[in-house]
């Protein structure tokens, strides 16, 4: 495993240390502010779970297209639009009445970028990402999620060589629904598969 | 490996980020770390996958032994993960930053927030706990 090494005194404040950072940074030619200011920005606002959404409602109104992005992930969430770092090697897997897919980084916290945003925190916090493998259904169920006995439940490990969504079940009563009103009601959550997406 | 440009859906008829429930960076800080990594991912100057190896490696280590009572905080391991990086590849030497630190935190008080690039956090946390200037 790679080495770590205190480089810097991690007594500074890390406020302090980042800004520092960026000075230098700077002075060195090697960013520039406006690139830095369009990730941030682009990730706070921009990029986020609403992509997603739009790719499960997809799937649930396209047979077509949820065929394709069980074959090929990567390929048919590009057609939407949705790609970037952390989306190259995706995924999808879909939740049925027989199996529910929970997704977890035991490593650190790879996720799926272009269609969930940045990983909230608790997808990166040492207690999920430890207790999802070794007792999901307890986790799950602290979600709110209450998986019936035969129910399989399998837990999907992201890493840097694939990145993992979730396909929710479509919840019944949505028949009428439309496209845009479906994606409407798809979680972040439930993407990631801790939970189910709800009937308004 | 990141593309050069983001194709991005910026119509915003959907919620943001943050209508699930949180911020996706809790301290301006945590935002300035991530994004710095990204532009320097972005221009080639380092490689994400090298830098995931140290950040991986760093969250383990805390995992492993850390001071009674700390919290997690994942973006701390991402910033100490950059610094190292940019250390062994002696791009941005420890001491540099180091000594930049130190400059910064002797700036007198009220220049603290002084970014001067304009960006939009809040900074409605803790402006009396910054520096101390006995």
């Amino acid at each position: 495993m790679t080495e770590v090494e205190d480089t810097v005194d991690p007594t500074i404040p890390p406020a302090l240390r980042a800004e520092a950072l960026e000075s230098l940074l700077l002075e060195r030619g090697l960013i520039d502010t406006k690139t830095i200011e369009t990730f941030i920005r682009t990730y706070e606002t921009a990029v986020g779970p609403m992509n997603g959404a739009k790719v499960v409602a997809k799937a649930w109104t396209d047979p077509e297209y949820k065929q394709q992005l069980l074959a090929d992930g990567t390929a048919a969430i590009a057609t939407l639009g949705f790609k970037g770092p952390q989306g190259e090697h995706m995924v999808v897997l879909e939740n049925t009445a027989d199996v529910h897919h929970v997704v977890v980084c035991t490593l650190c916290s790879c996720y799926p970028w272009p269609v969930l945003g940045l990983p909230p925190s608790w997808y990166k916090d040492p207690a999920y990402r430890a207790r999802v493998v070794k007792e999901p259904r307890a986790v799950l169920a602290e979600w709110g999620t209450e998986l019936g006995p035969d129910v399989e439940v399998r837990v999907l490990d992201s890493s840097s060589e694939v990145r993992y969504l979730v396909l929710p079940e479509r919840p019944a009563g949505t028949e009428s629904m439309s496209e845009e009103e479906l994606a409407a009601l798809v979680t972040r959550d439930a993407m990631v598969g801790v939970t189910k997406v709800q009937a308004p | 490996m990141t593309t050069a440009t983001l194709p991005l859906d910026v119509e915003g008829s959907a919620a943001p980020p943050r209508a699930n429930g949180e911020l996706v960076f809790a301290a301006p800080w945590e935002g300035r770390a991530f994004g710095l990594t990204m532009a320097l991912a972005d221009r080639g100057v380092l490689s994400y996958d090298a830098f995931r190896e140290v950040l991986i490696a760093r969250i383990a280590a805390w995992e492993a032994d850390h001071p009674v009572g700390e919290c997690f905080s994942y973006y701390g391991c991402w910033l100490q993960a950059l610094e190292q990086v940019l250390a062994s590849e002696d791009l941005v030497p420890a001491e540099a930053l180091v000594a930049r630190s130190a400059a910064l935190a002797a700036r007198p008080a009220g220049h603290d927030h002084d970014h001067g690039h304009g960006h939009d956090h809040d900074h409605d946390h803790d402006h009396d706990h910054d520096h101390d200037h006995d």
